[in-house]
């Protein structure tokens, strides 16, 4: 029997975190410093010896198993008793009717979290799953996720004690969040499609347009909102249309705009490096059989051109998702509204409040896009 | 110089080399030919070791090539592969010094030695051995590789598909200086090729390999005329195998005395162009010159025609 | 084309280090922008000072990615390091869909306010691109020259040394050029964590609602970010015009 070793190596980082790192730490409030708790303090110990024999299973299936999908399964298997371990830490620690004391993760806990993702992800990579099955794996893992939530499995942990205070502004700044992302997005589309279309009739179009893009590119998304800030207060103060519309120096508008300027890039690269990857040959003939030069572009170009596009929107989602976080700095809401306020009042569990949820909708646009460029990609098959 | 003993490769189940034996004698041009899937490249590979074999033994002057780690024996061997293998960021003079450098010669001896290889290779010293592999045709390239696998002097040179990537009239140029060079420096070389043409052109001697055996292995005429195993009469080709005799055959060795007219031709020309040049002029008899014009003799029709047969 | 090119640097560069230097000789230009006779120039420190630590901070944490990430990408492309290669794949994937701001605002946890989460998140986020084009860069070597290199009997460590890395190294050199422009980017919001640097300008100006400040910070950024690109695009032809691979 030959032991894996990127199993030995997760193993030993677990083991190694359990020993030594807090499981969990418990603080009398939000303010005052925590205090480190092993599994064994909290928890009774038919408890904690349980999940110790658990995790170990895991651990010998990961030391030897061979068959990808045991190894997924045990490293599932795995997370869910670290965060029902965490949940039932959490209740245990919490005296009854107390909204005050905060019990969070500790390094072991997220050490073994890392550890068991990691697990999952090589298994997963070994499996290399269809489009389809990536998707409904995901659309479980979200939906498990939710009814957990909701259920109120996790509400004594200290991140959900932040979410129940924040809870009305939580849903007003996710939304916020997915429409900056999105909506600059759609706009980048609607003017990028059009761009690069040209940029590939018109060569000569083609270097200066990127090339100016690029410089976009370089400048840092923080300084790219302030400058923007600028000429759209001017703008506001000059034309009273334009304020009665929203468009402010600081807020939204800016930070809207400064996404559009950086999905562009990307958008208009890609359109052009897909029109180029279509063949003559394809082009030709239809050209040969009558077709005119629209229906060129949209029956053989555009189709042919879709999946490197669709990349291009792959990486401006993602790349949104997460620039939308920097808009809270100049009052554009989203997410990094919970961030940054956490990074002020070093409130951890505030800062999690907000980065947890972006990690996870920039996740999931990924893998959502990726498995439609793939199914998109006829000529991958 | 090479001896094979008892040769295998096996991966899992399947055996690509199936216990071949050869001996390889020094100053000779053997020619491995088979399809693709035959072993031909893994049994090359076993020679320097690219490949280890699964059991037997491969001895180059009676020594065992175990005896030494592999990369220092591979440095004692020359290798030349389809597609060249040249190292891009290198220029073509350090690119032939690869091997040299690795032996730690001096640098004198490194710079003279590159251009006696790039002049025997027809390449201008100063004005090639500054550029850059990209900078050159596909034959230069192609020439270059075979003068870097030639640097260090090794006695053996071993060469897989060496003229694969060229178009039909530079690589007949690859294969003419391929001759030539193996005159000048005398290297034993061992080559692998799937084309029979290539085979009976360069070979001295040639082996058939089909399914990790060899079939046969003997001077190009003998597979023509007593061919071993089926696989080798379809491999050596039935229909223009008379043709494929008179082309190993130079008119030089097949004249006989006598000074009639007809045209002339050179002694080097094949039995098979100057069956063509006489069906071309409608005559019956040339009169056979050595290259710097001395008679040799004469050859008719008839004699020709009663050399193609086995 | 060129020299144009070259004028507009040379005029990039000259006015940075002008507005560094000397920066209340161009007090008159931000006048507009600020409000009720608030200060046209930041004046709670020295903005040389400011951008040289910004700079510094991202040279080191880019350093210190470029060393671990360049190992890492060797390691998982030898034979002994290979069963972590699809793993490794998958990992640069999923780190890329990480925000810089998350990784920033999850290390503050871990080390405190300051220098270090910034010096943190500015270093795993870098080792993303750097790792990913070590691997493409090793892994697209042609077989044939790794056939060849081989068969002329160089060991697997001269192989790496002198054929390897050479020939990744365009694709090496890109991945650094990525991770540090994204840095400098990046490392502005290192001042909402107490880091010494440019975005405490910004963030200066988004506080006190004084847009001079935050055009100060983000253009000397955005000209830092471009001509560091541009130099280091430079830097890449020069050490790789022999590299060309057709």
């Amino acid at each position: 029997m030959k032991l894996d070793r990127l199993g030995a190596l997760l193993t030993a980082a677990g083991a190694l975190a359990l020993l030594t790192l807090p499981f969990v730490v418990f603080k009398a409030n939000r303010i005052v410093p925590g205090d480190p708790r092993t599994l064994l303090q909290v928890l009774p110990a038919w408890a904690a010896l349980g999940c110790y024999a658990l995790l170990l299973a895991v651990a010998a299936s990961a030391l030897v198993a061979d068959d990808a999908r045991i190894r997924l399964l045990a490293a599932l298997a795995g997370v869910v008793v670290v965060a029902l371990a965490a949940a039932a830490a959490g209740n245990a620690l919490t005296p009854p009717g107390n909204k005050v004391v905060r019990i969070a993760p500790g390094a072991a806990w997220w050490v073994l979290l890392i550890a068991l993702g990691l697990l999952a992800t090589d298994a997963a990579t070994r499996l290399r799953p269809p489009p389809a099955l990536r998707v409904l794996f995901l659309v479980v893992c979200v939906a498990v996720a939710w009814l957990a939530l909701a259920h109120g499995t996790f509400d004594h942990l200290s991140i959900m004690r932040e979410y129940a205070v924040n809870a009305a502004r939580f849903a007003h700044e996710a939304a916020r969040h997915v429409s900056l992302a999105a909506g600059s997005l759609g706009a980048a589309l609607a003017a990028g499609l059009p761009l690069g279309i040209l940029c590939h009739r018109v060569p000569r179009l083609r270097g200066a347009t990127l090339g100016v893009l690029n410089v976009i590119q370089t400048v840092p998304a923080i300084a790219l909102f302030g400058i923007l800030m600028a000429p759209l207060g001017l703008l506001a103060a000059a034309v009273p249309l334009a304020a009665a519309l929203g468009v402010r120096g600081i807020g939204a508008a800016p930070a809207a705009v400064a996404l559009f300027l950086y999905s562009l890039l990307p958008i208009v690269a890609n359109t052009v490096a897909g029109l180029k990857r279509v063949s003559h040959a394809a082009v030709e003939a239809a050209h040969g059989m009558g077709m005119t030069n629209a229906q060129v572009l949209r029956r053989i170009e555009l189709p042919l051109a879709l999946p490197v596009i669709l990349t291009g929107v792959r990486v401006v989602l993602v790349q949104n998702i997460g620039m939308v976080t920097i808009a809270a700095l100049i009052g554009g809401g989203g997410l990094g509204t919970f961030v940054f306020q956490g990074i002020g009042q070093t409130a951890i569990d505030l800062v999690l409040l907000g980065a947890i949820p972006i990690v996870v909708l920039a996740f999931s646009a990924a893998v959502l896009l990726d498995a439609l460029v793939e199914v998109m990609d006829h000529t991958r098959r | 110089m090479i001896t094979i003993e008892k040769l295998s490769k096996r991966y899992g189940a399947t055996t690509v080399v199936d216990g071949v034996s050869m001996e390889i004698a020094r100053n000779s041009l053997t020619v491995i030919v088979g399809t693709s899937g035959s072993g031909k490249s893994t049994l090359l590979r076993m020679v320097n070791r690219l490949v280890e074999p699964s059991s037997g033994r491969v001895l180059i002057e009676g020594r065992d090539t175990r005896e030494e780690p592999a990369h220092l024996l591979r440095r004692r061997i020359g290798y030349a592969i389809q597609g060249h293998g040249l190292f891009p960021h290198r220029t073509v003079a350090e690119n032939i010094a690869t091997v040299p450098r690795l032996l730690g010669w001096d640098d004198a001896r490194i710079r003279a030695r590159v251009a006696e290889l790039l002049r025997a290779f027809q390449l201008d010293p100063a004005l090639y051995a500054g550029q850059f592999p990209h900078q050159l045709s596909g034959g230069q390239q192609q020439r270059v590789g075979v003068a870097r696998a030639l640097a260090a002097e090794p006695a053996v040179l071993l060469m897989d598909e060496p003229f694969g990537a060229l178009d039909p009239i530079i690589r007949a140029k690859a294969q003419e200086d391929l001759l030539e060079v193996r005159q000048r420096f005398g290297t034993t070389i061992v080559l692998v090729t799937h084309d029979m043409d290539e085979a009976f052109r360069l070979g001295d001697h040639v082996a058939v390999m089909s399914e990790g055996r060899v079939l046969q292995y003997d001077r190009p005429a003998a597979l023509l005329t007593q061919p071993a195993d089926p696989f080798v009469s379809r491999m050596t080709g039935m229909a223009d195998r008379a043709l494929r005799l008179l082309a190993l055959i130079p008119a030089g060795e097949a004249a006989a005395p006598g000074a009639d007219g007809g045209p002339e031709v050179v002694s080097t020309a094949t039995l098979r162009d100057v069956l063509s040049e006489l069906v071309w002029r409608g005559v019956d008899s040339v009169r056979v010159v050595d290259p710097d014009g001395r008679p040799r003799g004469r050859l008719t029709v008839a004699a020709i025609l009663a050399r193609g047969r086995p | 084309m060129r020299s144009l090119a070259n004028v507009l640097r040379a005029a990039a560069l000259a006015a940075l280090l002008a507005f560094l230097l000397t920066p209340q000789r161009f007090a008159r230009l931000f006048v507009p922008f600020t409000q009720y006779g608030a200060p046209p120039i930041y004046d709670q420190g020295n903005l040389l000072t400011l951008a040289l630590a910004q700079l510094g901070t991202v040279l080191v944490a880019a350093a210190a990615s470029s060393l671990v990430a360049v190992s890492l990408g060797i390691l998982v492309t030898r034979p002994g390091g290979a069963e972590f290669l699809p793993l490794s794949r998958t990992l640069v994937n999923i780190g890329q869909t990480f925000p810089p701001v998350a990784v920033l605002a999850v290390a503050v946890p871990l080390v405190g306010f300051g220098l270090r989460p910034t010096l943190i998140a500015l270093f795993a986020y870098g080792l993303l691109p750097i790792f990913e084009n070590t691997i493409v860069g090793l892994r697209t070597v042609p077989a044939a020259v790794l056939e060849a290199a081989s068969g002329m009997g160089m060991s697997a460590r001269q192989r790496l040394q002198s054929v390897e890395l050479p020939l990744a190294m365009p694709l090496i050199l890109e991945g650094i050029r990525l991770s540090l422009v994204i840095n400098v980017g990046t490392a502005t919001i290192g001042s909402t964590v107490a880091a010494k640097g440019l975005g405490e300008v910004i963030i200066a100006g988004l506080l006190s609602n004084n847009t001079a400040f935050i055009l100060q910070g983000g253009l000397v950024t955005g000209l830092m970010a471009v001509l560091l690109y541009d130099a280091l695009v430079g830097l890449e032809r020069r050490i790789c015009a022999r590299a060309r691979i057709e």
